[in-house]
């Protein structure tokens, strides 16, 4: 079964169409890309995966069940999340919390027994933080974990985001540009993260605009254009696909 | 029908006096993105103010150009101590430090020109003047005129002007503006100068209908925030067409239920309007961005 | 552990001075306005800091337990203890049904609504003077009885307030190291992000406005009893919008913050008398001030201080070892 299967969706801002008659499915377990010049309707179409825009048409599978219309906590609740092209971090508090956030879905005490403090809410608290604490450790964050996220450099921000997406546990993450502003250094690691981060059995679609990153690791590469698919296929297969090249050329 | 006739006649009154303080109000939220909940104290200085200069003897016309030109200084200072001190502030803040403003102002009038009320003498005579079944005061009409040819003042101001226009476009975007050469600080001094103005052409222009003490610009204030936010906050025209439906919604509610909830009627209205269309009437809905 | 040691400290001096001068003016009388003020201020805090939802109505909510105990008790003849219950199950319908719409709001549009919601709450006790006595306001309530014993005079009554107040404070303080309470930060750092980590930001939201409402309720209660009386003016708009000061004043989203404030603003009054009618003048003088220089708040603002010098002196005993 695939995991992710899009038909037919298409999203409309007043007249203009964002996405149109757009189908692709996602197997498990692989890196796939969405490229595409700006203004392809890359973030909308992770809007719309998340329901943080509603589709104009078509549907949304995952996992064989209809998430078109679930608000955004709900698809979270079925196991995708996601990171942000502009960050979206919890500024007002400590890296270590804000990862801690991330396990939400898997703690469940109240507000009235965590006013109480009741002896299950310390127990849970240890759990979250120990959660949080491998999470911040799988991307290399562990000497910062007590640290403002207010404090923190952009890069360093990037990949907290990440680890507050991986606390989550999901099935399935979406990373929007995860690379942009990064420096050669940091998108080696990042590089390297990605691919861990697959590894450990994350399906990941990945919208990113640093080319070399998106054909050295992805498995699978989907090209947008103006909101249209204009091609599919394996890195190599994209590289050197007329309809393609032409599309960045053009742009360029 | 004829008593419909006679709340749309001080429907449209106490509506024109909201329009001028909602007016201000999106003038300064344009400008600045603050809602400056001192603007009702506006309203009581400008009132007061003349009342006070007429009482020294001082000719009506020259009173009421006066009080204006104080509460256009009262208006500038507030930017300039208040406003412009606090620069990045958050929305909470800057509530907190306009309604410590309008505490302040209302403390200083307090001290001037102590707790007893006041009122205006009309402009013109008190003769009411009949319309079919309802009568009509010369001071509503001096209202309705004021409040109409202040509108289309400010209306001509923004369209028409060089400044109206800058002022225009630091509230799309200031740092734009600023890239353009606007002054954008002497923008934010005008609007609060102009917001001023017309809260104190409200005060003047009501003051010979309702009493007016240190305190009486609470009330007005909120409604004219209240009539902006009908409006969509924001939107200038908007602010005027909140501010008269919100005066006769509030009459014929008055007359129709019961005056004692008069107020009530006007908070109501306008918790129902945002429960059903979040950004007002004729506002636009804002949305995240990510 | 070192958060234990500080609340161990606030709950010592709210105790001590009441056990050493039992009879004094600034226990009994300022003592409980600082009581009620700090609940009122940490309950509002725990929507306007930790969620960041700005709330200009929540004197309202304190009207209505007030009122509730008040017209229950003395029109009805009912038990001040269901009375009590029954105004805060009351007050959490009510602010359940419309927690949802109202929270919906943002910005300037939400403090219009709470605002609106307030006024139109402290009309009605104005109004329906059938039921609240009207502007003169009604007195006469009930002894309340705590565990059998009557709480009939002043320092009982304080002892009451200070239990009151510092469990209230101990709530808020354990929900800002909880799931909730991450929740609802999360709600102030960015309701999408918070959404796409699986919280349920309405919901969130709305179980703190009622828990924060309820709060205030409760607190309410106390107060008629304790006061004897209850009149409209307790309740109108410039005490929602004295909460928000207190709660802004200390730093908001933090607990001790509205601590802070609340003291603040009850002894204000205390020290201002002396300049009678400047009193008001010199009051808005202050908020403004403070919040111009210090928008983030006088006990938040002290307390960046106090790090920023421990970690200078770390660093310079760090330099000095080298």
């Amino acid at each position: 079964m695939q995991l992710l299967e899009v038909r037919d969706l298409e999203k409309k801002f007043g007249g203009l169409k964002a996405i149109s008659d757009l189908n692709f499915s996602v197997t498990e377990r692989i890196i796939f890309s969405v490229i595409g010049p700006n203004g392809a309707g890359k973030t909308t179409l992770f809007n719309l995966l998340t329901n943080i825009y509603k589709p104009s048409g078509g549907s949304i599978r995952f996992l064989g069940r209809e998430i078109t219309s679930l608000p955004p906590y709900k698809i979270a609740k079925m196991g995708i999340t996601r990171t942000f092209q502009n960050l979206q971090v919890f500024l007002n508090m400590t890296a270590l919390e804000n990862v801690m956030v991330g396990c939400h879905l898997h703690s469940s005490s109240g507000l009235i027994a965590a006013a109480l403090r009741l002896p299950s809410v310390t127990r849970e608290e240890k759990k979250v933080r120990e959660m949080a604490r491998q999470a911040l450790e799988f991307c290399n964050l562990q000497d910062i974990a007590h640290m403002p996220a207010s404090a923190l450099p952009y890069g360093t921000l990037k990949r907290l985001e990440i680890a507050r997406a991986l606390a989550a546990k999901p099935r399935l993450l979406l990373m929007d540009e995860p690379a942009a502003g990064l420096n050669d250094t940091e998108t080696m690691e990042l590089c390297n993260l990605i691919s861990r981060i697959c590894e450990s059995g994350i399906t990941i679609i990945l919208v990113e605009h640093n080319m070399s990153l998106v054909m050295e690791i992805s498995h699978h590469v989907l090209v947008l254009n103006y909101g249209e698919l204009l091609a599919q296929g394996s890195p190599y297969e994209i590289q050197h696909n007329s309809e393609v090249i032409a599309a960045y050329l053009g742009e360029d | 029908m004829d008593q419909l006739l006679q709340f749309l006649i001080s429907g449209l009154t106490v509506g024109s006096i909201y329009a001028l303080v909602a007016l201000g109000f999106s003038i300064i939220y344009n400008a600045s993105d603050v809602v400056n909940f001192a603007q009702g104290e506006f309203v009581m200085i400008g009132a007061m103010s003349a009342i006070f200069l007429l009482k020294d003897g001082m000719p009506y016309p020259a009173a009421v150009f006066c009080a204006i030109a104080i509460t256009v200084l009262v208006g500038l200072a507030l930017d300039k101590f208040a406003i412009e001190p606090a620069k990045n502030a958050t929305v909470v803040t800057t509530i907190i430090i306009t309604i410590g403003a309008s505490i302040f102002l209302r403390g200083a009038a307090l001290l001037i020109w102590g707790k007893e009320i006041y009122g205006l003498p009309p402009f013109s005579g008190d003769k009411p003047i009949v319309i079919g079944n309802a009568t009509i005061l010369p001071q509503n009409i001096w209202v309705m005129v004021g409040t109409g040819a202040a509108v289309l003042a400010v209306k001509y101001f923004f369209d028409k002007t060089l400044m109206g226009k800058a002022i225009m476009a630091c509230s799309y975007n200031k740092k734009a503006a600023f890239l353009v050469g606007i002054n954008v600080k002497q923008m934010l001094l005008v609007s609060y100068g102009l917001s001023a103005a017309l809260g104190a052409a409200a005060g003047v222009l009501v003051a010979p209908i309702t009493f007016m003490s240190y305190n009486s610009g609470v009330m007005l204030g909120l409604k004219g925030f209240c009539a902006a936010i009908l409006g969509g906050m924001g939107s200038s025209m908007g602010a005027v067409a909140g501010g008269l439906l919100l005066g006769i919604i509030e009459t014929i509610g008055a007359g129709f239920i019961s005056s004692g909830y008069k107020d009530a009627i006007a908070f109501f209205v306008i918790l129902v309007v945002l429960f059903i269309r979040p950004s007002g009437i004729l506002g636009k809905a804002e949305s995240d961005r990510v | 552990m070192k958060a234990m040691v500080g609340y161990c400290l606030f709950a010592l001096s709210t105790i001590v001075p009441a056990i050493l001068f039992p009879d004094n003016y600034y226990v009994t009388v300022v003592g409980v306005t600082i009581c009620t003020n700090i609940v009122l201020a940490v309950s509002l805090n725990l929507l306007m800091g930790y969620a960041g939802q700005i709330s200009l109505g929540h004197a309202a909510f304190f009207g209505l337990g007030a009122y509730s105990s008040a017209v229950l008790t003395v029109k009805y003849g009912i038990e001040p203890w269901i009375a009590m219950i029954a105004g805060a199950f009351m007050v959490a319908v009510i602010s359940y049904i419309l927690s949802r719409p109202i929270l919906k709001l943002k910005g300037h549009y939400l403090a219009m609504a709470t605002l609106g919601l307030g006024i139109i709450v402290h009309i009605f006790f104005v109004q329906a003077d059938q039921l609240t006595g009207g502007p003169d306001g009604m007195s006469g309530l009930p002894v309340l009885t705590i565990f059998g014993i009557p709480i009939d005079n002043d320092i009982k009554w304080y002892w009451t307030f200070a239990i009151f107040m510092l469990l209230s404070v101990l709530f808020s303080l354990n929900i800002a190291r909880s799931r909730s309470g991450r929740a609802l930060a999360a709600v102030h750092g960015s309701e999408i992000a918070a959404q796409m980590l699986g919280v349920d930001t309405a919901k969130v939201k709305s179980h703190i406005f009622v828990f924060s409402a309820v709060l205030a309720c409760i607190t309410g209660s106390l107060f008629a009893h304790q006061q004897d009386f209850v009149s409209p003016e307790s309740f109108g708009f410039f005490f929602s919008i004295e909460l928000v000061t207190m709660v802004v004043l200390g730093g908001l989203g933090s607990t001790y913050g509205a601590v802070v404030g609340a003291i603040i603003l009850s002894l204000l009054p205390e020290l201002l008398i002396v300049f009678e009618d400047f009193e008001v003048l010199i009051f808005g003088a202050i908020l403004m001030t403070i919040m111009i220089f210090l928008p983030q708040g006088l006990f938040v603002a002290m307390e960046q201080a106090f790090h920023n010098f421990m970690n200078r002196r770390e660093q310079g005993a760090a330099n000095a070892t080298s």
